[in-house]
């Protein structure tokens, strides 16, 4: 087998070990450093377990947050127990239209998300709740959002069973399709 | 607090943080580290250290898990007792105050305290995964989870609350008015970004020092809006240690170590969307008038941070830190997060981050940055350059802000750095401050010349 490729600047020998697997870094500091492709995968069998009701719920395109049974706080992101007494909570049908707490927009990402870059991420407030929702806000470029705008939620079909089975867009945006 | 022992920095090491290190792995790194933390106090001999503990943040990174017993065999320093230590990006400033703990405690005399991070293992975009599932992975993480991007929810947050409802509450229109309170804010954190990229010029541990213009730190390519590249810290490798001892042990082996007068810690939520939206816990100089409508610490303020200055003030005497402290190392993941926490550890009032930046307050007095800096050098913040210019090797950062702060208290930042251009004339106290995933966990910790 033929010796590993050498390389002076570490981004070829990053290029040459995703290529064939090894590379030799022939390093300023007077080292030759064997580097060599090190793969590593798995699937979780990952259980909702508290949560799973939410997240069955939202594949019917309906938003649930939770209410402590006995301080009645209201959590739009739910929560089986209240972080302000400690009882359970109960599930409440959130309303579909809220307004923008927070935002951005990510032009960067982590791998997952790389490909759907720029992006928008909001949090959602709604009247009468106490806590957020973290989602992402769809048709609408950086420029044109602003904290306090009216957002509506959106479910995606067939759902995935993950947060992102809703996204928001703006409240006010006017549909072309439905004319 | 009754039965605490003082404890003493005596020593510490720092490896130059660099995008990779191929020639050496994590358990070299944190060797040569610890050779010059050793090195500098030649009376300690090693098996006078009779713990460790270790910190590194990521299993990912590491892909070996008990990263931290391999250090601590390739150190030598089998059987004695060590753990490892881990709380996010605030790894590095828990495990210095686990080692305090250990020596306050009395069950050790001295205490190494040792992290490191490897983070080149991966590409860029792979560890910016990595660090994204340090948020809750039901309800954040596949919205399209992004460190920056949580950062960037905050600081808009922070930009609506305190320059868009005070510089600009005459402008009717609401999302003008939020625009240019956001330019606004911009520029100041661009201001901030300037400084710790000037500052670390004289760091020769720093990973990314540039003499950063306005124009070029305004410029630069957008990473999460309103966040732009210079106003993110990097993915490092590297590798830092302090040396903890008590009283007793720490004279014989120095005579100029360094005290570590109070610690103090604070935790929020894991989601953003969870904060609450109460009351300010308030320092003794503030008013409850200050923040008479503001709710706290919603997505603009760093409650944890806040805890932590109170329990680190109280411990340690403090009534008036800008006054007490001669700088500040704080955790700059983002330039923004900087502006935020000089108001959670009280140099400023809530809503005064961005003035106190303008009038030049964090700046070093004898560094030229191209600014007019009217009051420059009242407290200086991360005059080491900080998260953003020296990098961020995680598990190592928040002991790295320890070994500068100490060496900065010693006044032997020439000795360390070869120029003393950094070194604050008559240091006499210091506060360092590591801080977690959107400030879920932050660490303060003051540190007093002996």
């Amino acid at each position: 087998m033929a010796s590993p490729k050498k390389f002076a600047k570490f981004r070829d020998v990053m290029e040459e070990v995703k290529k064939s697997g090894a590379a030799i870094y022939t390093n300023p500091t007077g080292t030759s450093d064997l580097v060599v492709l090190s793969p590593y995968s798995m699937n979780y069998i990952h259980s909702y377990a508290q949560d799973s009701e939410f997240f069955l719920r939202l594949a019917k395109g309906k938003l649930y947050g939770s209410e402590c049974k006995n301080c009645h706080y209201r959590y739009a992101t739910p929560r089986s127990h209240c972080i302000n007494c400690g009882h359970e909570t109960k599930w409440f049908e959130l309303p579909l239209e809220g307004r923008v707490h927070s935002w951005t927009t990510c032009y960067f990402g982590s791998e997952e998300f790389l490909k759907e870059t720029p992006f928008n991420l909001v949090l959602v407030e709604f009247d009468g709740v106490d806590t957020l929702l973290l989602s992402r806000l769809f048709g609408i470029e950086e420029k044109d959002i602003y904290i306090g705008m009216g957002v509506k939620a959106r479910f995606r079909k067939p759902a995935r069973y993950l947060i992102s089975d809703v996204h928001f867009i703006p409240a006010e945006r006017k549909s072309s399709r439905r004319k | 607090m009754p039965g605490q022992r003082k404890v003493y920095v005596v020593s510490g090491g720092v490896t130059k943080f660099a995008k990779a290190h191929p020639e050496m792995d994590f358990r070299l790194m944190v060797k040569r580290a610890y050779d010059y933390a050793m090195g500098d106090v030649p009376k300690l001999k090693a098996s006078e250290i009779e713990s460790s503990r270790i910190s590194y943040f990521s299993d990912h990174f590491a892909r070996q898990l008990k990263a931290a017993s391999m250090v601590q065999d390739f150190l030598g320093l089998n059987p004695k007792d060590s753990r490892r230590i881990e709380w996010g990006g605030a790894t590095g400033g828990q495990a210095v105050q686990a080692g305090w703990e250990t020596v306050a405690s009395g069950r050790n005399d001295v205490c190494l305290v040792a992290g490191f991070e490897t983070m080149s293992s991966v590409e860029t975009w792979k560890g910016n995964e990595f660090i994204a599932l340090a948020s809750d992975t039901n309800f954040d993480y596949p919205v399209g989870g992004f460190y920056t991007g949580y950062y960037a929810l905050m600081v808009q947050r922070h930009i609506y609350e305190f320059v868009r409802k005070t510089r600009f509450a005459g402008v009717k229109d609401e999302k003008k008015a939020q625009q240019a309170a956001t330019e606004e804010a911009k520029r100041v954190m661009a201001m901030v970004s300037v400084k710790n990229h000037i500052n670390a010029l004289h760091n020769p541990y720093s990973q990314y020092p540039e003499r950063l213009t306005m124009k070029e730190a305004l410029g630069r390519e957008m990473i999460a809006h309103p966040i732009n590249r210079p106003s993110v810290c990097t993915m490092s490798d590297g590798a830092a240690v302090l040396i903890l001892a008590s009283e007793e042990a720490a004279f014989r082996y120095t005579d100029h170590p360094v005290l570590i007068k109070g610690v103090g810690c604070g935790t929020d939520t894991m989601r953003l969307a969870d904060r609450p939206q109460g009351k300010v816990p308030r320092f003794a100089w503030e008013k409850a008038a200050d923040y008479a409508g503001l709710k706290y610490p919603g997505v603009h303020s760093f409650r944890a941070g806040r805890t932590a200055a109170l329990e680190a003030y109280k411990n340690s005497g403090i009534k008036n830190p800008i006054e007490e402290l001669s700088f500040v190392e704080l955790h700059d993941a983002y330039s923004s997060s900087e502006i935020q926490t000089y108001e959670d550890i009280g140099l400023c009032r809530y809503g005064e981050g961005y003035d106190f930046v303008e009038q030049g307050h964090p700046f070093l007095k004898n560094i030229d940055y191209g600014l007019n800096l009217p009051k420059r050098g009242t407290i200086p913040v991360n005059p080491s350059g900080g998260l953003i210019a020296c990098g961020h090797p995680v598990g190592a950062t928040g002991i790295m802000q320890g070994v500068f702060a100490f060496w900065q208290l010693q006044n032997s930042i020439a000795k360390h750095f070869g120029n003393d251009k950094l070194q604050i004339k008559d240091a006499e106290r210091g506060l360092i401050h590591s801080h977690a995933g959107t400030g879920s966990a932050v660490t303060v910790t003051i540190m007093e010349r002996a």
